[in-house]
């Protein structure tokens, strides 16, 4: 597929928001000592994020003006399902950053963050089934996809509440966090390492000869029948080389991954200043957008196999 | 709240398969005949001309005239060499959207835009609801679908629904543009699932087949594999298999295609 920007920072954007928002609530939950000042400062600026993500989203569409049709087909439709999804959740994380304002009520340090916590688990489900469920894109449509949005939402989410920490002097808050943020990027690198070992591995179900129903074992295409391309080779094909996607690949690993993870847990066992946890979560945001520059290229889809050769 | 959710989580383990519903009684559809189509592309610029002057606007073009010419086609012929020099063959290849009587772009639609319609199983698209997402397009296996750039929408074959309909146009002429305009007759154009039309006809004898039969689209469109020919099986002379018809037969139904239409018929297979 040739990645849409669009796409890659709303995706980026929206499960960052989501995994600072799930950080704070879990830390509320299980009674880490979070003031709620902090509180405040995080959710506005998830909220940010998902307004940014938001707003990419838009970006995408040819028709931008028609996209509250897009609520329609939720019996069916993930991205409809998601349509849905994210501006409630936006409306969730805003009614508890409004009700952190106010007494310790029960609703803003218990239920609030609850529902928070499962509407970023919903959302980060909705965004990965629109990928997962193409099951003729044999590298999206498979559990690890769910895993890899979900698990790079957490950490992303997890170095930036570290980031916001360290900023903020919320100094009880950001030893955990960043203990938390390395512990969880391990845990993302692993399973999107799997993944890319698994998709480097794939064999596709769909050959030139089941596309066509020609069965000759030598089967070449001589012309897709335009000299000049189509939406079919804009949409499909990314174009870069293959030396460029093993550069993306290492930045991948060494900024969305390594180097955080490593920055994160120094900060955590205090051998290195807090602030080097603002350091880590802005050298994992280049790595991010390679990473999922990378989940869109390096799926195939099978209407390539019909347009293979120019004439 | 939780019905919603259940109903949320409850389709996880079919995404993007439609739902068994009641199958249309009617299947409009294509058959391609491989052993006939030269590769004119008559019927790439006849779809072209018909669809660009519809009551939906022109179709994009751009550069029309320049260098790098592109724009919004629903059909195309391709070209496919298959076998070893000397044994090649020259396959033309017309490709459009194939009507799937099970359409994975249909329920992933999040404004319903793209339905398949229930009078006749024609897979369309109204544009007024389009939002030019893609994610139909993304979607399909066959790439059978194209954004128009200028429109914004999602647009595809629509089996010249604008032609069947036609009360003005003599009866002859209530057919796509493609099978109009095709000279050697490669394109056979009726229902499917009329067991007396010329389709499920040449469909049933001549064993028509689908494309990519793996992901269980179930193509309305079919095509009819190529035929082994006297002057093919000469040249194989003192070949018993090729006197039985078996070799030079390198354009057939893929083993996998046996899909339903086949197995009802039993076709033989070269």
């Amino acid at each position: 597929m040739n990645p849409a920007f669009s796409v890659v920072v709303f995706t980026l954007a929206a499960g960052a928001g989501q995994g600072l928002v799930a950080a704070i609530a879990v830390a509320l939950l299980i009674g880490v000592p979070i003031d709620a000042p902090f509180v405040r400062t995080a959710l506005a600026a998830a909220i940010a994020l998902l307004l940014v993500g938001l707003a990419a989203s838009f970006l995408h569409l040819g028709r931008p003006a028609r996209a509250w049709r897009a609520v329609a087909m939720w019996r069916t439709s993930w991205l409809s399902r998601e349509v849905i999804v994210l501006p409630a959740f936006i409306a969730l994380v805003a009614a508890w950053w409004w009700a952190s304002g106010h007494a310790k009520s029960v609703a803003a340090m218990t239920l609030l963050p609850l529902a928070a916590l499962a509407g970023a688990a919903l959302l980060w489900y909705c965004t990965a089934m629109i990928y997962a469920c193409l099951r003729f894109i044999e590298e999206w449509a498979h559990p690890l996809t769910i895993v890899n949005f979900s698990l790079l939402g957490v950490s992303s989410g997890l170095m930036l509440a570290s980031a916001l920490a360290a900023l903020a002097g919320a100094n009880r808050v950001r030893g955990p966090m960043a203990a938390a943020a390395a512990a969880a990027t391990l845990v993302a690198w692993i399973a999107r390492a799997l993944a890319l070992r698994r998709n480097a591995a794939l064999r596709h179900r769909s050959t030139l000869q089941s596309a066509t129903g020609i069965r000759s074992p030598r089967l070449v295409q001589t012309s897709m029948g335009m000299s000049a391309g189509s939406f079919n080779t804009r949409e499909f094909f990314h174009r870069a080389s293959l030396a460029a996607l093993a550069r993306l690949k290492l930045a991948a690993h060494v900024l969305a991954f390594a180097l955080p993870c490593l920055l994160a847990a120094l900060v955590a066992a205090g051998a290195l200043p807090p602030l080097l946890s603002v350091v880590a979560a802005l050298v994992q945001f280049p790595g991010l957008v390679a990473d999922r520059w990378l989940f869109f290229a390096q799926a195939k889809h099978p209407q390539n196999l019909y347009y293979q050769v120019v004439s | 709240m939780i019905a919603a959710l259940k109903a949320l989580f409850g389709r996880a383990e079919a995404p993007a398969v439609a739902e068994p519903s009641d199958p249309p009684a009617r299947q409009l559809a294509l058959v391609i005949d491989l052993n006939v189509c030269v590769g004119c592309h008559a019927c790439v610029t006849s779809c072209k001309e018909w669809n660009t002057g519809g009551a939906a606007g022109p179709l994009f073009d751009d550069n029309a005239y320049g260098a790098n010419p592109t724009g919004t086609f629903f059909n195309r012929v391709q070209t496919y060499e298959a076998g070893v020099f000397p044994d090649t063959e020259t396959i033309h290849f017309p490709k459009s959207c194939l009507h799937c009587e099970e359409p994975p772009c249909v329920p992933v639609c999040p404004t319903g835009a793209s339905y398949k319609r229930k009078s006749d199983g024609i897979v369309l698209v109204d544009y007024d609801k389009c939002i030019g997402c893609k994610y139909c397009a993304w979607a399909c296996p066959y790439g059978a679908r194209e954004i128009d750039e200028a429109r914004q929408v999602m647009t595809k074959c629509t089996l010249c629904v604008d032609r069947l309909e036609d009360s003005s146009l003599a009866v002859d002429d209530r057919k796509p543009a493609c099978v109009k305009a095709c000279p050697t007759g490669a394109r056979l154009f009726g229902d499917v699932k009329d067991a007396g039309s010329e389709v499920a006809r040449a469909i049933r004898e001549r064993g028509g087949y689908s494309l990519m039969p793996e992901w269980g689209t179930r193509p309305a469109n079919q095509y009819l594999p190529r035929r082994v020919v006297a002057a093919a099986a000469d040249r194989h002379e003192g070949n018993p298999a090729a006197e039985n018809g078996a070799a030079g037969a390198v354009v057939a139904g893929d083993a996998r295609t046996a899909g339903a239409a086949d197995a009802a018929a039993g076709a033989p297979r070269p």
